[in-house]
């Protein structure tokens, strides 16, 4: 991220909606020309972050800064800022021009400029020909593509985009997705995305912030996010994992620690500074588990376990697999047609194995 | 099971449609017919077709009084709809639960017959009236205005009558109004007036064109407040044809004007299909192609 300037900068955000704490004391910087997704569960704050940058909330306490300057004070219609609603807001009675000239025509740009530029930006959105259509004779996909014109035509510092994918069909959000990210590196804007669906951040964003109960779990790129997670929600929330609960025993060196964990003797690999009986959690990204038949794993770390459900996905075999203490686990693996031992019996007994290293160790979190 | 709901369409639909074909249908076409017939001091018309009661509508003196009508009907409208709109908007910023509590409230008066009220309108603005004896008890005139039987007086009268047939359309108008497109608008850069001339006001012109007829038409034709406020000069359009109905007696052109009401009321009727179809409400995501 180092080619970037910071754009805009909100610091100890906070807003409280009756008697519910919303947003605590937020703190985020956006950078220049990033994609940058807001991701969490619903009633995490993110919608609300959004609304402040727009102007259409006011904070209790904190800035926002855009550039130097201070957007507190300025009215939601004075911020450089343009929004992508969640249901596109489209003016009904205006014609897709119309639309999409709302913005210019507000901020007085000569006519003759106008029509150029809300050309280009129907153009870009491929939109060209339904320009004089009135928003209810579009799809949904159009109607959503409208909303986006209608916002970049103004040009502005920041694009917000309010789970603006969210009313769309499967196949048409996954094309939306790459044609967002195909604007976004052609226009050079930055676009601010929230969402609850995190797949479509891993896919689009050069970074996701994690929010959970108005406060930022994790800022990372979708990379580290997902291998790297920085608290238990944030591995929980971000694709499948699994979760084993024990202590350190003993450090090994300075990257490594052993641990026992479902009656097992295991070596990982940490940053932490762990010291011996601290309870920690291990975590493992179902596709990094290996199955093996027991005898063939005796010399290495594993734990041993029985599949109880098998589910087919066409790309992998997912296999549920019960330990010896109860804890559930699932392994997601490649199919490989040549591989006669690879089919599961119901009830056959499996030894689990991973690379070291890629499993991640977090302290103990009470809550949990 | 079938048969019975179709049975039951037929003689609901069927019952519907004898009643308004035998009360208004007939009615109004007895009207029409009449409009064409002659005059006849002793049975009041004869079956012989004339024009004469259409020559009248035509007649320059009664163009003129149509026009006075039409014209206080307008004002009447206009003064509704500068009181009404921002009433409603108003309305829309209080808490939803006050607002059924506010409407409730102006509907209150409507329970007091409106010949009453007209009474009470006459005894407020006469010359030893409310308003006389306050403006003269605190110095601001010297002697009484005459403020009773003046057009002011009729277009008071109908503007109290007719105010909350204004507000009741555009509030629903108004409710409807999708309040994300005012946040829409101001994120694209749009000020207070800039959304409501060019998102409120276009959204909410049926509930605005609706108002309107409901004030226009009976502004034109309430012909008791003209009688109690405006005395013998200032007729409505109601006036004129109850005269010719009770006492010139002149039933083909009363029936012609009566026609010409109803030609009026189509015409503002099409006005209203026009502004609920330019305001095309439908738009985001609530849309059929869902």
């Amino acid at each position: 991220m180092t080619e970037y300037q910071p754009l805009l900068q909100l610091s100890g955000i906070s807003k409280t909606f009756a008697d519910n704490t919303v947003l605590d004391a937020l703190d985020l910087t956006i950078y220049d020309g990033e994609f940058l997704t807001l991701l969490g569960p619903s009633g995490c704050g993110k919608t609300t972050v959004l609304r402040i940058i727009a102007g259409f909330e006011q904070e209790d306490c904190g800035s926002v800064m855009l550039d130097q300057q201070n957007l507190s004070v300025l009215k939601a219609e004075q911020r450089p800022v343009n929004t992508v609603f969640q249901s596109y807001a489209l003016f009904p009675h205006m014609t897709v021009y119309e639309n999409v000239a709302f913005g210019l025509k507000m901020h007085k740009v000569a006519k003759a400029e106008i029509n150029t530029r809300v050309d280009e930006a129907l153009r870009m959105v491929r939109l060209d020909s339904f320009a004089q259509r009135k928003p209810h004779q579009l799809s949904g996909g159009q109607q959503q593509r409208v909303a986006i014109a209608r916002a970049v035509v103004n040009r502005p510092r920041l694009l917000l985009l309010d789970e603006s994918l969210s009313a769309l069909d499967y196949k048409l959000r996954q094309e939306m997705q790459i044609e967002l990210k195909r604007l976004q590196r052609q226009l050079n804007i930055t676009f601010v995305y929230v969402t609850h669906d995190q797949e479509e951040a891993l896919s689009m964003s050069d970074r996701i912030v994690v929010l959970n109960k108005g406060k930022v779990q994790q800022i990372g790129t979708p990379r580290e996010i997902y291998e790297n997670p920085a608290n238990l929600f944030v591995a929980r929330f971000i694709g499948e994992i699994n979760q084993f609960d024990g202590h350190v025993v003993r450090r090994i060196d300075n990257d490594h620690v052993e641990v026992i964990a479902e009656g097992a003797d295991w070596v990982v690999k940490t940053d932490y500074p762990f010291a011996a009986n601290d309870k920690v959690h291990v975590l493992l990204r179902p596709e990094d588990v290996r199955l093996t038949k027991p005898d063939l794993a005796l010399n290495t770390v594993h734990v041993e376990g029985q599949i109880y459900e098998c589910n087919y996905k066409g790309k992998t075999l997912d296999s549920y697999i019960r330990l010896a203490s109860g804890t559930k686990v699932i392994a997601s693996e490649f199919f490989d047609e040549d591989d006669p031992d690879f089919d599961y019996r119901l009830e056959q007994k499996v030894a689990l194995q991973w690379t070291t290293g890629w499993e991640v160790v977090l302290p103990y979190e009470d809550a949990n | 099971m079938k048969m019975q709901i179709n049975q039951f369409r037929f003689w609901a639909i069927g019952l519907a449609t004898s009643w308004l074909a035998l009360f208004v249908l007939v009615p109004s076409l007895m009207v029409l017919v009449t409009s064409f017939l002659t005059r006849d001091p002793d049975f009041l018309i004869r079956f012989e077709f004339s024009l004469d009661g259409w020559r009248s509508v035509f007649d320059p003196s009664f163009i003129s009084l149509l026009w006075d009508s039409l014209s206080m009907a307008l004002i009447t409208a206009s003064i509704c709809l500068a009181i009404a709109y921002p009433f409603v908007m108003c309305l829309m910023s209080l808490p939803s639960k006050w607002r059924p509590i506010i409407l409730f409230l102006l509907i209150v008066p409507f329970w007091t017959n409106s010949l009453v009220r007209i009474y009470a309108i006459q005894y407020l603005l006469g010359k030893k009236g409310l308003i006389n004896d306050a403006m003269l008890g605190i110095g601001l005139i010297d002697k009484p205005l005459d403020l009773l039987y003046t057009p002011f007086a009729v277009i008071f009268g109908l503007s109290y009558i007719l105010l909350p047939f204004m507000i009741l359309p555009i509030y629903s108008a108004m409710e409807k109004l999708d309040l994300r497109l005012l946040d829409a608008a101001k994120d694209l850069g749009a000020n207070a007036a800039q959304r409501l001339w060019r998102i409120t006001l276009p959204l909410t012109l049926p509930g605005i064109v609706a108002g309107s007829l409901m004030v226009i038409l009976p502004a034109m034709g309430m012909f008791f407040v003209a009688d109690l406020l405006g005395g013998s000069k200032h007729a409505l359009l109601g006036n004129v044809i109850k005269n010719q109905f009770i006492q010139t007696r002149d039933w083909p052109f009363g029936a012609a004007l009566s026609v010409l009401m109803i030609l009026l009321l189509s015409f503002m009727l099409w006005l209203y299909y026009r502004a609920t179809k330019l305001s095309n409400r439908q738009g985001g995501i609530n849309d059929s192609d869902f």
